[in-house]
């Protein structure tokens, strides 16, 4: 398995009762990566990331971040891990000051410079009750938490689902600030497209229990293809590239491929498609398959 | 110093739409050789983006010969970046304001403009192929 990997899966699975949450997972996101994790409600997205963090115990394969198992050496390397979790928990009745508290007595890597510079920038009162905070406010102390611990891999999962416009704006921002300043892998999971493509850097795509498509972002949407031309099946074209979605009317054929190559035959159109288009393809991909 | 700005819906990608504007405010003179561009860190901060977007923008320009990045201090514009532009410049904008006045009043627009202005600067050898 790579070094080069901050979050590496192999044939990971993990069953609740009869049901799949997550199955047959294999992906290697490197190191200094902005990873997206994107799928609809119920796709696996937070089974991933509480597998990442030993949370869960995998039914089958195994998880390694940061090159090490997050059950069988998570004292080691948890304190290297920042996790955000979904709606941001905090102790409501805490004020800021004493959640700061409470993360510094519970992590060995603890930075108090960072923690309050950080919270004094976003004009965040120490004094103020959590509970009393916007959701903006909120998820940003949840993310300073996360942060002063100096993470070298942080796990966002759903970290703006909750936010307005403008607090989700301002927390993404805040998260690039950090990757430019020092070296830091980001996974955060979503489903909302239109912020990833100017985010992330690296796609997971999960529907269903199961990774749809792994790479990195540019990758993707370069070699992703929308095929139109004169009603055909569209065998040929699977024979050699991988076709997304096809719908059909009386005359015409549009494909959306995956290209293995370029797409040399001349009887199809090909237009560029954009992340949005490529994902919703992806997700829509089992069960819908001819349209009228 | 220049501001970025983005437009999600323009279908270019984002590190050339940083690259435009770099070019057209060395264009416009907006820019002078020395001026520094915006860090990476603030670029990502006002506008939401990944590090290596900027980075990508920056090496762009820094092949093209237009910008050069100084190890931690940042990057700013080269000496050998085009001077700005004439004084010119000014009365060609308002003559071409005046272009447009008319180009409207004879119920042109904005595409019927670009198509027009597009087909006119175009080398005619590429326009015949075309």
């Amino acid at each position: 398995m790579s070094t080069q990997a901050a979050f590496v899966a192999d044939g990971l699975g993990k069953r609740y009762g009869a049901k799949w949450a997550l199955r047959d997972c294999s992906l290697e996101i490197p190191r200094g990566s902005v990873a997206a994790l994107v799928g609809p409600n119920g796709a696996g997205k937070t089974t991933l990331l509480h597998l990442a963090i030993g949370l869960s115990k995998p039914t089958t394969g195994d998880v390694q971040v940061l090159g090490r198992s997050p059950r069988d050496e998570a004292a080691t390397v948890l304190p290297r891990v920042g996790f955000v979790a979904q709606d941001h928990p905090l102790y409501r009745a805490l004020t800021v000051g004493e959640t700061l508290r409470v993360g510094r007595k519970l992590n060995p890597s603890w930075t108090d410079d960072l923690a309050f510079q950080r919270l004094e920038r976003l004009g965040i009162p120490l004094g103020q009750k959590v509970g009393t905070l916007s959701g903006g406010q909120q998820a940003q102390v949840a993310l300073t938490l996360a942060l002063a611990k100096q993470p070298e891999l942080l796990l966002l999962d759903e970290p703006v689902a909750s936010l307005d416009p403008l607090a989700r704006r301002e927390f993404l921002e805040s998260v690039m600030e950090v990757v430019a300043e020092r070296e830091l892998t980001v996974v955060l999971s979503s489903h909302i497209v239109a912020d990833l493509e100017r985010v992330c850097d690296f796609l997971v795509i999960l529907s269903q229990a199961q990774t749809q498509l792994v790479g990195p972002i540019e990758e993707v949407v370069s070699s992703h293809r929308l095929l139109t031309g004169p009603r055909t099946d569209p065998a040929t074209v699977a024979r050699i590239h991988r076709v997304i979605r096809e719908s059909h009317t009386e005359r015409q054929t549009t494909l959306l491929v995956q290209a293995n190559g370029h797409v040399y035959d001349s009887c199809w159109e090909l237009h560029e498609v954009d992340l949005e288009e490529i994902v919703l393809a992806y997700l829509g991909h089992r069960g819908e398959r001819v349209a009228a | 110093m220049i501001e970025f700005h983005l437009d999600a819906r323009s279908g270019v990608p984002t590190y050339l739409q940083l690259v435009q504007q770099v070019r057209q405010a060395i264009r416009l003179g907006i820019l002078f050789p020395g001026d520094q561009l915006p860090t990476v860190k603030d670029v990502v901060g006002s506008l939401a983006i990944n590090p290596n977007t900027v980075l990508k923008a920056y090496r762009e320009l820094d092949l093209e010969g237009l910008v050069e990045g100084r190890r931690g201090i940042g990057t700013f514009v080269s000496g050998q970046a085009p001077p700005p532009p004439p004084d010119g410049l000014k009365e060609l904008r308002s003559s071409l304001v005046r272009w447009v006045g008319r180009a409207r009043a004879a119920g042109l627009d904005d595409e019927n403009m670009a198509a027009l202005y597009f087909d006119t600067v175009r080398p005619p050898t590429i326009s015949k192929v075309a």
